[in-house]
């Protein structure tokens, strides 16, 4: 999806103080059991899987189900100890895969 | 195009709206001791924060976090959501990694009707928590139009 997510990360931070991370992700979050005008079932299609990485460690990960809304949002926090590249990624049931990379710096 | 008979005889065989296909609360029940490991969790150090009152069922803002009974130096490793009266008793499965910031999340989630939402809380040491409220939707999720 070429659209990108609203994406709430602050570039810098201070060593060991826990901050907020927050992304909206643009997408339809299909749920598999709704209906089009001639009564066909539109095929499930969500984000399933969700994850944010510091330079590899894990932050924060999510298995959604269809019960997430549409246009997905998520907010966690994060807490480094040096700087670091934070990846937020993540797959729909297409195989459409999302990335972001925001750089943050520790003082 | 599907044909009309063809809609009329898929509404007949009841694939139109699937009845028992919705999740019950035994099932949750069921799926929330495979998620604590065939205990029974108890209730407390989890707060799961959903307003009790829905208006629109399509996006109810959900935060999930630990309350102040939680000893120091216990660390949460995973969040299970369920709903028990949606067509999947599923919501979402968090995880939080070593350089987790806190045990708190927020996002939105569908609730197809007035239900009763559970938080599950899975801690290092093995032991899990919970929490469930139980709300009234005016308005559901919209699973057929």
């Amino acid at each position: 999806m070429a659209v990108r997510p609203l994406l709430n990360v602050p570039r810098e931070v201070r060593a060991g103080v826990a901050f907020e991370v927050r992304i909206l992700i643009q997408h339809v979050m299909e749920t598999g059991f709704r209906r089009d005008a001639v009564g066909m079932v539109v095929a499930q299609d969500i984000i399933n899987r969700f994850e944010c990485l510091v330079d590899g460690e894990e932050v924060f990960s999510a298995t959604l189900h269809p019960a997430i809304s549409a246009n997905p949002y998520l907010a966690f926090s994060a807490r480094l100890a040096r700087s670091g590249t934070m990846v937020l990624r993540w797959v729909d049931d297409r195989g459409m895969e999302g990335e972001e990379r925001v750089d943050i710096k520790v003082s | 195009m599907l044909p009309r008979r063809g809609f009329v005889l898929m509404a007949a065989a009841g694939a139109v709206l699937p009845a028992g296909a919705w999740a019950k609360p035994e099932e949750v029940e069921a799926l929330i001791r495979a998620v604590a490991g065939g205990a029974v969790p108890k209730a407390g150090r989890v707060r799961l924060e959903v307003p009790e009152l829905v208006e629109n069922g399509n996006a109810v803002g959900m935060t999930v976090s630990l309350g102040a009974d939680v000893p120091a130096g216990a660390v949460l490793t995973d969040i299970h959501v369920f709903a028990d009266g949606n067509p999947r008793p599923g919501v979402a499965h968090f995880r939080f990694g070593k350089l987790s910031g806190g045990a708190r999340v927020s996002t939105r989630i569908r609730l197809a009707t007035s239900q009763t939402v559970h938080a599950v809380a899975v801690f290092a040491d093995g032991s899990c928590w919970r929490d469930s409220v139980s709300l009234l939707v005016t308005l559901s999720a919209c699973l057929d139009d």
